[in-house]
């Protein structure tokens, strides 16, 4: 077992595991945040994805041990003091989530696509979310979300 | 999850001496790992033969670009990510960007790195074929000490290199002098994000007047290991890709190619396909040359 300390959603935590658990299984079995799902667990469809510090990261292909020290954002860490994120609003309104396994993955690399490119063209969308799979939407609701979060983001 | 994460050790050493102390201590008994995006996925599906790893992914001592006059120096613990963000990169060195923009999505390319892609030694990864293309040197680690070879000596078999088990993977040097070459480089896949290469071509080459004056090949997937496509470069040689001469050339560059390539069928395609495939690029490829 190892000691691993890390700062999720902005609480510090420590805890000890086997340092190869999957970040992934860190999150929902330690941390009891279950926001973030594991869809094919290697690491092609991004529905585990997480930002640790700050960079985009599936957290199913990161052993506990290399978190050690990581500030980590989930999508339990996206909405501030129970008001959606303005990415999460967009999504909601313009049909960008339907059964939602995919959505914290898709709002996580929205998030970390707009700190990128604050005016995203179609094609820097497409290639921030191909990492992120959805067998729901067919994706253009997805792609019309992300328009939209940025130009929210522009206006605030 | 289909591992019991418990029957797995792991340690991170604080620095790249102690790491390499590690190695040399107990050789062969821990496997390094890096960004994780291969070892991990073998880990989730339950196939990971190896017991026991020793992280580099935090050392800070393999992760830089460094540039001098005739050549980019990388950290073998450089992202794709750090790659495509690299001005400098950007400049000199086109092919591997782009192979590093085609290496897995946005999440994986924040983790994986160029060491990684290379020690996996998969004759289908990305960035190979650009760096035999443009003629790189690895430099190699361990409590010993340094020693640089010729990156086209490295593999030397299917999923095997001259890696000793004490030794790491420290530089990746590539020469940066290519104004006046023409370069190019295709990937064929199911489809174009994220999907692994059925086969790839990389190319450099220098024309003057009509004739090819110098030329490297790099290919993904045509051999069980990357391949540096040494005949077909020597076939091409002095050849003209004047509009007059162009057809000859192709015809002997694609029998040469013929004659090197061998490809195998897999999951992902057929050796048929590959060399076919494989001759068209380089086909492409002289087309540009000649206009």
């Amino acid at each position: 077992m190892s000691k691993i300390n890390l700062r999720v959603n902005g609480e510090s935590q420590s805890i000890d595991v086997p340092p190869m658990k999957r970040l992934l299984d860190v999150l929902r079995e330690d941390l009891h945040l279950t926001g973030t799902k594991e869809g094919c667990g290697e690491g092609e469809c991004g529905a585990c994805a997480v930002l640790m510090n700050g960079e985009l990261v599936n957290s199913c292909l990161i052993p506990a041990l290399q978190a050690s020290g990581a500030t980590l954002c989930t999508i339990e860490g996206v909405a501030q003091n129970n008001t959606l994120h303005p990415i999460q609003q967009c999504f909601l309104e313009r049909g960008g989530a339907q059964c939602g396994i995919c959505t914290p993955g898709m709002i996580l690399a929205t998030h970390h696509l707009l700190d990128k490119y604050p005016d995203p063209t179609m094609e820097q969308i497409q290639e921030g979310l191909a990492g992120n799979l959805c067998r729901c939407t067919g994706y253009m609701r997805i792609f019309e979300s992300v328009k939209k979060a940025a130009e929210v983001r522009a206006t605030t | 999850m289909h591992s019991d994460v418990s029957q797995f050790a792991l340690t991170a050493p604080p620095t790249l001496e102690a790491v390499l102390q590690q190695l040399a201590t107990e050789p062969g008994k821990h496997t390094p790992i890096a960004g994780g995006t291969e070892i991990m996925v073998a880990l989730g599906v339950g196939r990971l033969p190896q017991r026991s790893f020793v992280s580099i992914q935090h050392l800070r001592e393999l992760r830089f670009i460094r540039v001098d006059a005739d050549a980019i120096h990388i950290g073998a613990g450089v992202t794709f990510t750090d790659i495509r963000r690299s001005k400098e990169i950007a400049d000199d060195l086109p092919l591997l960007i782009q192979s590093a923009s085609w290496t897995g999505s946005v999440a994986n390319q924040n983790r994986g790195t160029l060491g990684g892609n290379i020690c996996n030694a998969s004759p289908a990864a990305d960035t190979p074929p650009a760096l035999l293309a443009y003629g790189a040197a690895v430099t190699l680690i361990s409590s010993a000490g340094l020693r640089t070879v010729r990156y086209e000596d490295f593999h030397l078999g299917y999923k095997k290199t001259l890696l000793r088990p004490d030794e790491l993977l420290h530089t990746i040097t590539v020469p940066r002098n290519f104004s006046g070459y023409r370069q190019y480089i295709r990937k064929i896949g199911t489809r174009n994000a994220q999907a692994i290469s059925k086969t790839a071509l990389a190319a450099v080459a220098k024309i003057e007047g009509d004739i090819i004056a110098d030329i490297r090949l790099g290919a993904a997937s045509l051999a069980d290991r990357p391949l540096r496509c040494a005949a077909t470069e020597a076939a091409l040689l002095n050849r003209s890709v004047a509009p007059v001469h162009l057809e000859v050339t192709i015809k002997a560059a694609r029998a040469a190619l013929a004659g090197e390539a061998k490809p195998i069928d897999d999951i992902r395609s057929t050796g048929k396909y590959r060399a076919a495939v494989a001759a068209n690029l380089l086909e492409e490829f002289l087309r540009s040359l000649a206009s």
